[in-house]
């Protein structure tokens, strides 16, 4: 690496040229051990692996990428076992010569299409059994409704009657913000937490159909081999089948905004007893809503029971909207009711709606607005939404005065 | 060569016809230097780009959020991807298009000089739309650059200028590749005939062919993106009928023909660089024509790859995870063609054959990462993991951009007369290829480990890796200062270049036309045997 | 730059192209402010990217009808043009092919989906059948609506244009036999023909709202609807102002039976122009 250019400032001396080629040379070995160094398998303290699956379909997955790994690296090394036998064997400055007319041959391509194309085949055969097993979600022993929310999931159990939500249960004092650090010591499962985790049972047969309620997610967790796009106003479906109890995490996997990052998923794995044991308890915990039996928001309110014709006060609905809007319009309109720009989504603080005819306020509340990424929000109980909007009537700069009351959410519902 | 004869009258106008001063830059129909300032304005948009993405790693340096706000985070990756697609690398390889093709194939410009300044200048008004929309309120749009609807749908402005911005953007690049498909077509000098093409040229034609077949194609997916704003339409609603879902099938099917027009001109100057230093002709000529315009081909049936988690059925996913594998074949062509190159030649490691065979290398890796998420069982596992971010940094920076090195460094000469310190250029390259892997490397066992893509915190197991990448995307943006000023010395005091710089280069810059080539060239056309 | 280069014709600087950049870079910004209902800038800047666009295409057309007329343009500049005509007709193709897909898809993909049996749980009484305007949009009294039926006006707009095609080709004939008068009153009849489709299409659209119903909020059969038909009509207008433009140089003598490429580009153009109805007239209008 002797440079043969004599160019203008090689004035710099013969000095500067040798720490450069020194330099180099350092640079080039450094190089290799970096790539040495980045393939040790001592490192194994740090992840660089696809987690250990719990699914015969994720095995199929982890054995189908060693497979596929293992290939690759044989074809490379025996095709830059060819580059680097070039560079070290036909160099000019050994005196190699060329052989100016060594620059074509059918044969030899041919020869280079057909057997990667056969390579390819082999690749292809296990791959397609697995898709075709991966695809399989017919006879579920257990249905599960997946709906991702930003930024958080619903899950609803189809055959046992239970939903509830799950979302994040790092605190934020954890992550800290830009220029604020964090106030709490990082637990070890930093940002995989969540509140309620889907609980199913070992050796069922789980099938999940997914959707969203707002913009794209992906239900992701590596262990059990699912990965799967909610898409709002579509179902699509997937399944698993885990094979040992324990718990699973895993992330959403698509962008969908600000909290994206923030939107883990735990599965946790029973034995069929202690599953049945938990749907009983869940039973109770969180009951779909109806008509008679008002939904649990996602955050738990539970002290707020709503006793037919009690009429509320102002201070006990305001207290309690401001947990529920908290949990369900913050994200959005941001606590300071200031609303966000960057997503449509619009001031409350000061809005004519708001602060206008309940009438108003309320359809709103119950129904949405089309096309836009306000939905509606009837899932909540009357008393959830009668709170959320006295607190939003009566909050920063909103003065209201009045009260909505759960009789008039009723009402509108009809 | 350039002792051409002219009538006295028009002598006189040929040689005193360059213009100075900024009008020579703006009303140009020069084609080097409309080449000059797409090459310099991809400089600065990968200026741009880079400062984004060390705000990225910034970031993800270590856990927590320590200097961006979430939604900025998704803001500059989103318009890293972009700007570095569209802003950076695409534009430079159109310059080197603008340059080197009309000397390649012996014409005296382009087709259509007055258009060619068009397609430049419609750049910089979509950079200042795209750039801008950091300063609007709301911020600059976070959808990721794959602009996917119902999040797109929610930007504030920005998401509109976004949207104009790319349609500006793509009726330059569809002015641009008119002129250089007519170029080739039609002023080939007599005796190039479309076998003789030097390979860069070949693969510019194929990448033109392709950027005609798709920009508009994006332009129609963002026009329903915009009615979908605006104007009520359901495209991708549901509520309507529409499908989130029918905007990825459109963009990908922009998307992945998009990914080769960014590889394919990369091959193209690796297939000059090589034989010129292994002093032996191209191997398989031919069969690099023809494996390019395979891939050009099978570039269009392939975009489902992209999508194999959005529950299609299985026989798409089956459809698209064959028609994906194929892409090696015609690849693995090119890739063993180069090797065949160097085989029982004469080989020097100049500064650009280092560039290249950091290209074979590097980019053979991210080949095989793909041909690894091709798989679609184990792209279910990695898609939208860190794994598919190792991928496509190993094609599109040790790919496309070590193309880019290497081709500055090898006609580096020709353009400015000067040579720049072989030294200086072989740090570079063994910094960059340090910093890049160090940066990149990781991210496959991050990949693995289930580290989503687009999060600007993450959890405690993925903590040493990122802080790895950060370090390394921080050495490798400081070798690209040291890039620019070696350069810049050359520029200001590089040795004269002689003529024919590297002595196995064949293409008619080099044999027909003196370093640097004078503001006209070819004003009599040369003959081929 | 040299004016004739080996004969070949390369332009010399010129500003037009940074005049356009300009007008474009208005008209964005404008366009943004306009939908953003940011007022009255958005108007103001659409207004003069407009002005400035027209002056643009005004002039540099002018530099080259000039160039032409001055004989500057050898075999292969004209076979540059042609080339390059060809390749600009087949993006726009491929920028319909975006607009068609997306009919295609909500057709045979995404709407029989939604009324599938998994989508029962999110749209309990949705069905598959065309035209609609989807699961949310079709129980909602206020988003009925009829569809256009294709054997009124649109087979009549069939009609039109297809006969416009023979009076281009007619128009041509003209041209290279020396009629002149053949060759203005083909190109008269062509515009004609032209206008009175696109008057058509007004009558059309304004019967859509007012008694379908049919809105380009109609869900996605609206929304395909009126893109398709819309941006046709588009191309349509383009198509004229060109043929206005062939007209006016005819009329003014340009354009011999040998050398007359922007006749020819414009026909090319108008029988693009053409075959896209077909084809939308039958899966638009025809096939509901
Ligand atoms: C220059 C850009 C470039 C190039 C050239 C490629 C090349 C390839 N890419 Fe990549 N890709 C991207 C840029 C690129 N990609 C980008 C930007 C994304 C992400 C977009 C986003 O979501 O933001 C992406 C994502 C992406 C995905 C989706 C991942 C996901 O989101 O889940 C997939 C899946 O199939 C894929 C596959 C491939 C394949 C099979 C090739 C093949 O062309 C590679 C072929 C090459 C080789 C295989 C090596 C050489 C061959 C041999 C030596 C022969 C012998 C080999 C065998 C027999 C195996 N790519
Ligand atoms: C060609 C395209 C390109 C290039 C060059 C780069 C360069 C870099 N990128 Fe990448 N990146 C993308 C395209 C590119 N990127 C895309 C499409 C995405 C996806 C966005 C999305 O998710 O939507 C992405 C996303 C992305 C992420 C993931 C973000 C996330 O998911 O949250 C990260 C994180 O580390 C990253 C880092 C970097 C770094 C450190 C570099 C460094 O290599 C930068 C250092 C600079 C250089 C090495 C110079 C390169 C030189 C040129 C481009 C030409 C110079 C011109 C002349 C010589 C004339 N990028
Ligand atoms: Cu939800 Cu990302
Ligand atoms: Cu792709």
């Amino acid at each position: 690496m002797i440079n043969k250019h004599k160019n203008g400032w090689a004035r710099a001396g013969r000095i500067a040229k040798r720490t450069l080629a020194v330099a180099e040379l350092a640079m080039s070995k450094l190089f290799l051990l970096v790539i040495g160094a980045l393939s040790l398998p001592a490192l194994a303290a740090y992840d660089v692996d696809i987690p250990p699956p719990a699914t015969a379909i994720a095995s199929e997955i982890y054995n189908l990428h060693y497979y596929i790994l293992i290939v690759c690296v044989v074809i490379f090394v025996a095709v830059f076992g060819a580059m680097f036998y070039s560079i070290f064997k036909f160099r000019k400055s050994q005196g190699a010569k060329p052989d100016v007319n060594f620059h074509e041959s059918t044969l030899i391509e041919i020869i280079w299409t057909v057997i990667p194309f056969i390579i390819l085949i082999a690749m292809a055969i296990p791959a397609t059994s697995t898709i075709l097993a991966m695809k399989d979600s017919s006879n579920p022993d257990l249905t599960i409704k997946v709906v991702g929310y930003q930024w958080g999931w619903q899950y609803e159990y189809q055959q046992d009657g239970v939903s509830f939500y799950s979302s994040l249960a790092t605190p934020w004092a954890q992550v800290g913000q830009p220029g604020v650090p964090a106030t709490e010591a990082r637990g070890p499962n930093y940002l995989l937490e969540v509140d309620n985790p889907m609980v199913v049972p070992v050796g069922k047969k789980v099938r999940l159909l997914i959707t969203s309620n707002d913009v794209l997610h992906g239900w992701y967790v590596p262990a059990l081999g699912v990965n799967q796009y909610g898409i709002p106003g579509f179902i699509k479906d997937s399944w698993f089948k885990v094979e040992k109890a324990g718990t699973y995490k895993g992330q959403c996997s698509q962008i969908c905004g600000k909290l994206h990052g923030f939107m883990p998923i735990t599965v946790v794995a029973k034995s069929p007893a202690d599953y049945d044991a938990w749907v009983k308890e869940a039973k109770t915990k969180f009951a779909i809503p109806t008509a008679d039996s008002p939904a649990v928001a996602p955050v738990a309110v539970a002290t707020l029971v709503d006793e037919p014709g009690k009429k509320w006060t102002l201070d006990e609905l305001k207290k309690a909207g401001e947990s529920i809007y908290s949990a369900n319009c913050a994200a959005c309109h941001q606590a300071d009711g200031k609303g966000n720009p960057a997503m449509k989504a619009k001031a409350l603080d000061g809005s004519p709606i708001v602060t206008g005819p309940k009438a108003g306020q309320i359809a709103i509340l119950l129904k949405g607005r089309p096309n836009t990424q306000m939905g509606g929000f009837d899932r909540l109980s009357d008393v959830e939404l009668a709170a959320v909007a006295t607190y939003s009537r009566n909050s920063w700069g909103n003065k209201v005065g009045d009260t909505v009351q759960p009789a008039d959410i009723k009402s509108a519902r009809k | 060569m350039s002792a051409t004869t002219h009538p006295a009258d028009h002598a006189a106008d040929h040689h005193d016809h360059k213009p100075y001063g900024l009008s020579r830059w703006l009303f140009t129909t020069n084609h080097k230097d409309i080449g000059t300032m797409y090459l310099l304005f991809g400089l600065l948009m990968a200026i741009v780009g880079g400062f984004l993405s060390l705000g990225i790693r910034a970031e993800l340096f270590m856990p927590g959020l320590q200097i961006l706000q979430p939604e900025t985070f998704n803001s500059f990756m989103t318009l890293h991807g972009l700007i570095m697609v569209f802003g950076a690398v695409m534009p430079v390889f159109v310059g080197f298009a603008n340059w080197l093709i009309p000397m390649q194939i012996g014409a005296a410009d382009m087709a259509f000089p007055r258009m060619n300044n068009w397609s430049f200048w419609l750049l910089p008004p979509a950079a200042i739309l795209l750039a801008g929309s950091f300063f609007v309120e709301g911020g600059a749009i976070q959808s990721g650059w794959t602009l996917y609807p119902p999040l797109f749908t929610q930007s504030g402005i920005s998401g509109d200028m976004t949207i104009l911005a790319v349609h500006i953007l793509g009726a330059s690049s569809i002015m641009g590749s008119i002129n250089i498909v007519t170029t080739v077509l039609n002023l080939r000098a007599p005796g190039m005939t479309l076998m003789k093409l030097p390979l860069f040229v070949w693969t510019w034609l194929i990448t033109a062919y392709l950027l005609i077949a798709v920009m508009p194609v994006l332009a129609g997916a963002v026009t329903m993106l915009l009615t979908d704003r605006h104007f009520g339409t359901s495209f991708f609603n549901a509520a309507g009928g529409g499908d989130p879902t029918m905007f990825m099938h459109i963009f990908w099917f922009f998307g992945h023909p998009e990914v080769y027009i960014i590889i394919l001109p990369a091959f193209g100057i690796v297939s000059q660089i090589i034989p010129a230093f292994s002093r032996k002709p191209l191997f398989g000529y031919a069969s690099m024509v023809y494996a390019t315009s395979s891939i050009a081909i099978l570039s269009f049936i392939v975009w489902g790859h992209h999508m194999f988690t959005v529950g299609m059925p299985a026989a798409g996913q089956l459809f698209f995870m064959y028609a994906t594998m194929l892409i090696a074949v015609p690849t693995g062509v090119k890739v063993f063609n180069w090797i065949a190159t160097m085989w029982r030649g004469s080989l020097t490691f100049e500064t650009p054959m280092l560039w290249a065979l950091g290209f074979l290398f590097m980019f053979t890796m991210g080949g095989f990462t793909g041909l690894v998420l091709a798989i679609t069982p184990v792209d279910i596992t990695l898609h939208n993991s860190y794994y598919v971010v190792a991928h496509f940094h190993y094609t599109m920076v040790a790919g496309a951009s070590f193309a880019i090195f290497g081709g500055v460094y090898f006609w580096w000469p020709k353009w400015t007369g000067k040579m720049y310190n072989e030294s200086f250029g072989k740090l570079h390259f063994w910094w960059t290829t340090i910093g890049f892997n160090l940066t990149f490397f990781p991210q496959h066992f991050l990949g693995l480990a289930g580290m989503p893509r687009r999060i600007p915190d993450y959890a405690l197991q993925f903590a040493e890796w990122n802080m790895i990448s950060s370090i390394g995307a921080f050495f490798l943006a400081a070798g690209q200062i040291f890039f620019m000023i070696t350069l810049w010395l050359s520029y200001k005091s590089g040795a004269p270049a002689k003529d024919r710089q590297w002595e196995g280069a064949d293409s008619l810059e080099w044999t027909h036309l003196p370093s640097p080539v004078p503001y006209h060239t070819f004003e009599t056309v040369p003959v081929l045997k | 730059m040299s004016a004739h280069t080996g004969g070949y014709y390369f332009a010399p600087p010129s500003k037009w192209p940074l005049v356009g950049s300009t007008a474009l870079f208005l008209m964005a910004i404008g366009g943004v402010l306009a939908m953003n209902s940011i007022q009255p800038g958005g108007w103001i800047f659409l207004a003069i990217g407009s002005a400035v666009l027209v002056w643009m295409l005004f002039g540099w057309f002018g530099d080259v009808i000039g160039e032409s007329e001055k004989g500057l343009y050898d075999k292969q500049v004209d076979m540059s043009f042609r080339w390059s005509m060809s390749w600009f007709i087949f993006s726009e193709v491929m920028f319909f092919a975006a607009f068609f897909g997306a009919l295609f898809y909500a057709r045979v993909y995404s709407v029989p989906w939604l009324a599938d049996m998994d989508n029962r749980l999110l749209w309990d009484s949705f069905s598959a059948a065309w035209p609609t305007a989807g699961p949310y949009f079709d129980p909602n009294p206020a988003y009925q609506f009829s569809a256009m039926s294709a054997w009124g006006i649109p087979a009549l707009n069939t009609m039109l244009l297809l006969s416009s095609g023979a009076t281009i080709t007619w128009a041509h004939w003209g041209l290279l036999q020396n009629k002149r008068n053949q060759l203005v009153m083909g190109l008269f009849l062509t515009i004609l023909l032209g206008v009175v489709f696109l008057g058509f299409q007004v009558y059309e659209y304004v019967h859509a709202y007012s008694d379908l119903n049919l809105k380009l909020t109609s869900g996605i059969f609206g929304s395909t609807f009126y893109l398709l038909t819309g941006f046709h009509g588009f191309h349509v207008t383009l198509g004229a102002t060109m043929l206005i433009v062939i007209l006016v140089r005819s009329m003014k003598g340009h354009f011999t039976a040998e050398r007359h490429f922007a006749f020819e580009a414009v026909a090319w153009y108008w029988h693009f122009v053409d075959v896209v109805w077909l084809g939308l007239f039958v899966v638009v209008y025809w096939l509901v």
